[in-house]
This record gives structure tokens, C-alpha cells and sequence, in this order.
């Protein structure tokens, strides 16, 4: 294997001897991109240094490398689009895009990769671009550490951060994405990586996945957004050591599922929003070792949602700790800690004894009138709740943690 | 008018119930903060004690002090003391002995399990406050219960019946009238029933900083923009201060026209 990489990295460097770098500035021999582009061939590197350019609808179909100096700026002539990769292997490093204006009949973009693979973006900054990243049919690519910042003010008329449409084999790592309609958005995009990336502030939401699989979250943290993740008609995507905070507004959830199987959402910590997690029609979706902290409600399960798995997570300090819309089959609730649970345990071995109930009355109620939220924690609530929670009504009987822990998971 | 305040003060701190009173507060808030070592929770498990708790008490010792320094009152009418100056006093010493209780009782040990340095500390001071306002305005109703009616068995009861109905009734029928016109816009109804109710005030005053706003989303523009904005907590604290002063005139006219 090490010789392996030796001559790759051998042969690298004889490329890297053979490529020439070309820098383009006013003053210099190349003043402007495409002089450069022109008589550049594969492996090339064309260097902008400081400055604005005004440029629009470049296509780069070469493997060139596009590096920006501290300050080069791209900006969109007339507002359209600016770059458009329709080559392998082109690599974009630290430039800045900006100016791009909404259209309503292009989603034009500051970079628009169109079926290409092994390309790199990275460290670029996008400033109110319509669309910043836009991805379409490519494969084996990297996006990392840009910051693409929107204005985006209403949905109709914004764009999304990243926007990859049929693709493969992404790794989107380490962006920060704010102030578009959604930050990044997958639509029939399988076997891709999105990791530490900080997206806040979009319309709708922070990620959205759409008709995807086989993806994985990792570590990302998701804030104030409209909602935080979207996860819609996608099979086995992997949520893992995601941070989703303050996400609320009209519609506000830390996390959304809908239509999505075989799922795991594993170690994530929700806190502070309107609903951590709402659930619809969602299947065979384990959820492990959470944390649900003061959020309004921690999760919410709409109708059909089958064998689905909820344990050891933590329930910490949320108003309502969870509702049930319809009867749930199959589903496995049990071992986790819920800072509400009054029960003993008195053959300590850190189970408690009696089960506990995570739907109570009044959360049925406010499902139903909204603003009964007046009424939470006020005394005559509290003897309701205790009430039915000795002989349940109306809540679901079969709803409950057998075996609630005691203390908190770690 | 001082020396009235002060002997009834001194009065009631004679008085043993007082202590057990302040005890039980500061027994229940230690052994809370033991229990869970943790400042916001102990200030949840408080908030809903105090909220139906002091209420209670105001409403109970009100009764009874009046009834108890029945005499007293009528010694003082034969000075030459205008009565608003002798009912005033007499009702200053309860109120600030209630507030103290409180004080004491809940402020002290949290203070000493360092509240300041933590977020919860605005919190901490409103639920003092509504803990304090509520114990003024609920002790006030009780002196004028106890001035109008001078059986004191019907006196109590009909106390007890108010704290029933402000701090349980009350929103058991909110919660119904919800329920019956959930189809109707509601925003305007829910306002009135809270602005009408000074313990739910309270309470909304508190929640609004501890799970409210994580709940915004689920409630009607009207009423978020009211929960949300200066103006909303503006409102409630004018009704509260008509919570204090509406009751301060008719102790003045009751006073006034007394016959005993």
C-alpha cells in the first residue's frame, strides 16, 4: 500500500512539475480569466489574484485548479450565472462569488457543476448569491470549508445554498451556510457524506433530503432555521452527533421525517425547539443515546409510523415529552430517561419500577386548540394530567417506557 | 399610621404560623435543590408551589388576622386616627409579613445555592415578585371578605372558594370554553382570560421565559405577538397593578362606611 501512494505521490509531483501557473491581474500578463482559461490545458492552475472581476456563464470544461487570492472576487456581470464546471477534475479554491440576482425562470448559480465528477470547492465564500452551489449530476465530489451567506427574505424568491440534484458520492464538509431557502438540499443524491457543517438562519430548511439514500449527517449543528433537518421519502440515512437549536417559527422543528425507512438517529442533541422531532409515516427508524432538552415537544408521531425503536435517549426538561396522533404499532419504548418520571426503584438496578406514561392529556389537548398553551404547568392542568395518568381516557394505553431509567444516559 | 404598621407587624411575627409558613418554604426549596442540583429545576418545582401556595396562605391568614384583630380595630376607631389610616396599617403588616415569609423562605436559600450567576436569575426575580404580588393582592381580597362578612366560618369558606376558583376553577373553564370554540379565532379570548386572572398571570409571566417561546410556533399570531412583545408583559403588569388597586379603593370605601 505505502508504495502505492509513493508513486502516486511520484507521479503527482511530475504532473505538478509539467502543469504551469498562470496569474491573472491587471498587471500581469493574463488581465483577464479567459485570456488564461484559453491557454491553459488539463492540470493547469490559473491564479486570481486580488481584485473584482466581472464575469458571467463561464464554462470551465478543462481539469484546471481556479485558485483566488485573498480579495479575487467574481462577480456576476448583469446578475446571471458565473461558473459552470462541465469537466472532471476542476478544483476551486478560495475565491469569492457574489451578485448572482433571483430569476424566476434560470436558478442560475454562483457555481454550477454539471455532470462531472472528482471535483473540489473549497474554501470559497459566496455573498448573496440566488444559488450558490448548484449540483447537478455529479459524482465524487467535495465541497468544503465555504461560507455562502444569502439574503434571502421570502421563499418564493430564494435559492438554496447547496442544491445537488442527482448526484452521488458527495462530501459536503465543514460549510457555513446561512440566509437561503435551504441550506443544503439533496434531491435523488445517494451514498454522500454532509459533516460539520453550520447552517443557520434559513427560510425553510437548514438540510433537506429529498428521494435520497444511503446518506449520512454527521456533527453538523443546525440553527434557528425554519426547520432544521427535512428528511423526506429517503431509505437508511444516518443522523449522527448533530446539534439542532432554536429551531421555531410557524411550522418549527428541530427535525422532520417523512416517509423515510431504516433510518438511525443516533447521539443528536435537540434543544430548544418548538418540536424536536415530528414523525409521519416513517418506518423501521432507530433512535439512540439523544438528548431532547427543553424543547416544546421532543417528538411527535403522526399517523402510520411502524417498529420504530426509542431507547436510551434522554428526555430532558421538554414541556410535553411526546404525542401520538394515531396508534402506533410495533414500537419499542423503553430504557430511556425522562427528567418527568416520579417513579422508585426499589431493586436498584437503575430501571425504574413503575412505567412511565409520555403522553399526557395536555398534550393531546393543545394539539387540538393551540392556544391552551396558556394553560401549561397551571394547577388545575397538573390534576388533570395526574388524573388521566391513573386511569387513562383519552390518551394512548399503550404508549409507554416499561423500564424508564433512573439516571441519565451517558 | 407607623406605629399602627409596626405593631402589626410585630404582631403577626409573634405569631407561630408564620414560622411554619416560612419554614415550609424554605424546608421544601432546600431539600428541591438537594434533590436535584440544579437552579432551573428547583425554580419550575417552586414556580408551581408558590403559584398555588401563596394564594392560599394570602387568602387564609387574611381572614383570620382580621378576624383576630377585630378588637384591636375597634380600640383604635375611638382614637383620633382617620380608618383608612387604622385598615391600611393593620393590612401592612400582614402583607409585608407575607412577602418576607417568601422572601425568606424561597430567596434566601436560592441565593445561597448561588442564583445570581446563573441564567435563571431573571427567573429567580420574577418569580419573587409574583410571589410577592400575588400574597398582597390575595391577603387584600381575603381583609375584604373578612371586613364584609363578620361570621367567620363563612368568612373562611368564602375565601377558600375564591383561591378555588382563581387558582383551579378558573382554568378549568378557560380550558372549556377552548375546547367548545376551538374552530373560532382565539387569540383575543385567550388575552382577556389571561389578563382577568392575576394567578395565571403569573404563571404566563414565568413560562414565558422558561418553555413558552419554544412553543410559539404553535399558537395563533395575535397571541405569540402578545406573549413575545413588550407590550404583552406592559399589559399584564397594568392589570396586575388594577389587581392591587381596585381592591385598595373598596377597602377604602368598606372602611370608610364599616359599622360595627
Amino acid at each position: 500500500m505505502k508504495k502505492v501512494w509513493f508513486s502516486i505521490g511520484f507521479l503527482m509531483s511530475v504532473f505538478s512539475a509539467l502543469a504551469v501557473t498562470r496569474q491573472v491581474c491587471s498587471s500581469c500578463t493574463h488581465a483577464s480569466f479567459h485570456e488564461a482559461y484559453d491557454v491553459s490545458a488539463d492540470g493547469d492552475t490559473i491564479m486570481m489574484m486580488g481584485g473584482q472581476y466581472s464575469v458571467e456563464n463561464i464554462v470551465v470544461d478543462k481539469a484546471i485548479t481556479l485558485i483566488g487570492k485573498e480579495g479575487a472576487t467574481f462577480r456576476a456581470a448583469s446578475g446571471g450565472e458565473i461558473l459552470t464546471i462541465a469537466g472532471d477534475g476542476v478544483t476551486i479554491e478560495g475565491l469569492t462569488f457574489s451578485g448572482v440576482q433571483t430569476n424566476y425562470l434560470k436558478e442560475n448559480a454562483g457555481i454550477r457543476i454539471r455532470r462531472s465528477k472528482n471535483f473540489r470547492i473549497t474554501n470559497c465564500q459566496f455573498d448573496q448569491c440566488f444559488f450558490a452551489i448548484y449540483l447537478e449530476r455529479a459524482r465524487h465530489g467535495v465541497v468544503e470549508g465555504n461560507k455562502i451567506l444569502g439574503n434571502a427574505v421570502r421563499e418564493a424568491d430564494s435559492g438554496n445554498g447547496v442544491h445537488a440534484w442527482y448526484c452521488d458520492s458527495l462530501r459536503i464538509v465543514g460549510n457555513v451556510i446561512a440566509g437561503h431557502r435551504d441550506g443544503i438540499y439533496f434531491e435523488f443524491v445517494d451514498n454522500s457524506f454532509i459533516g460539520d457543517n453550520y447552517s443557520y438562519g434559513n427560510l425553510r430548511y437548514g438540510l433537506h433530503f429529498m428521494f435520497s439514500n444511503d446518506d449520512q449527517y454527521i456533527g453538523n449543528r443546525f440553527e434557528d432555521n425554519g426547520v432544521g433537518v427535512a428528511v423526506m421519502f429517503s431509505r437508511r440515512i444516518e443522523m449522527r452527533e448533530n446539534n439542532f437549536y432554536k429551531n421555531w417559527g410557524n411550522a418549527a422543528y428541530g427535525l422532520l421525517l417523512k416517509e423515510i425507512y431504516d433510518a438511525s438517529i443516533v447521539s443528536n442533541t435537540f434543544s430548544e425547539n418548538s418540536v424536536a422531532i415530528f414523525v409521519e409515516g416513517s418506518n423501521r427508524i432507530q433512535y439512540d443515546r439523544n438528548d431532547f432538552i427543553r424543547n416544546g415537544w421532543a417528538i411527535k408521531f403522526s399517523g402510520g409510523c411502524e417498529e420504530n425503536s426509542i431507547v436510551n435517549n434522554n428526555f430532558l426538561h421538554n414541556s410535553l415529552d411526546m404525542l401520538v396522533s394515531a396508534k402506533l404499532y410495533n414500537n419499542t419504548v423503553v430504557n430511556n430517561y425522562w427528567s418527568a418520571y416520579a417513579g422508585y426503584d426499589l431493586d436498584k438496578d437503575g430501571l425504574g419500577d413503575v412505567p412511565y406514561y409520555p403522553v399526557s392529556l395536555f398534550s393531546y389537548v393543545m394539539n387540538q386548540v393551540p392556544e391552551s398553551v396558556i394553560l401549561l404547568r397551571s394547577l388545575f392542568v397538573d390534576i388533570v394530567n395526574f388524573a388521566e395518568k391513573v386511569s387513562p381516557v383519552f390518551t394512548p394505553r399503550d404508549v409507554f417506557d416499561p423500564a424508564p431509567k433512573m439516571n441519565r444516559v451517558l | 399610621m407607623k406605629d399602627i404598621l409596626r405593631y402589626s407587624f410585630y404582631e403577626m411575627v409573634r405569631s407561630r404560623w408564620v414560622y411554619i409558613y416560612t419554614a415550609f418554604y424554605l424546608i421544601t426549596t432546600i431539600s428541591l435543590w438537594l434533590l436535584s442540583n440544579d437552579n432551573s429545576k428547583v425554580l419550575i418545582s417552586m414556580t408551581n408551589i408558590t403559584l398555588g401556595l401563596t394564594p392560599l396562605i394570602g387568602l387564609l391568614f387574611g381572614t383570620t388576622y382580621y378576624y383576630n384583630s377585630r378588637e384591636f380595630i375597634q380600640m383604635l376607631m375611638s382614637q383620633p386616627l382617620s380608618r383608612w389610616n387604622i385598615f391600611i396599617s393593620v393590612y401592612g403588616g400582614l402583607a409585608i409579613t407575607l412577602c418576607a415569609s417568601v422572601l425568606v423562605g424561597v430567596g434566601l436559600p436560592m441565593l445561597f445555592f448561588g442564583v445570581l450567576q446563573t441564567e435563571t436569575l431573571s427567573i429567580f426575580l420574577i418569580l419573587l415578585t409574583m410571589a410577592c404580588t400575588l400574597s398582597i393582592i390575595f391577603s387584600l381580597i381575603a381583609f375584604l371578605v373578612a371586613m364584609r362578612y363578620d361570621d367567620k366560618v363563612r368568612g373562611l369558606s368564602i375565601s377558600i372558594l375564591i383561591w378555588l376558583t382563581f387558582a383551579i376553577l378558573y382554568d378549568g373553564v378557560v380550558l372549556l370554553l377552548l375546547l367548545v370554540f376551538k374552530d373560532y379565532p382565539l387569540d383575543q379570548l385567550t388575552i382577556g382570560a389571561i389578563v382577568l386572572n392575576p394567578i395565571d398571570m403569573a404563571r404566563i409571566l414565568i413560562i414565558m421565559k422558561l418553555d413558552i417561546s419554544a412553543m410559539m410556533g404553535y399558537t395563533g399570531a395575535v397571541l405569540s405577538t402578545f406573549l413575545g412583545k413588550t407590550w404583552g408583559t406592559g399589559l399584564i403588569i397594568l392589570s396586575i397593578l388594577t389587581w392591587m388597586l381596585l381592591p385598595l379603593l373598596s377597602l377604602r370605601r368598606l372602611g370608610n362606611h364599616k359599622d360595627f
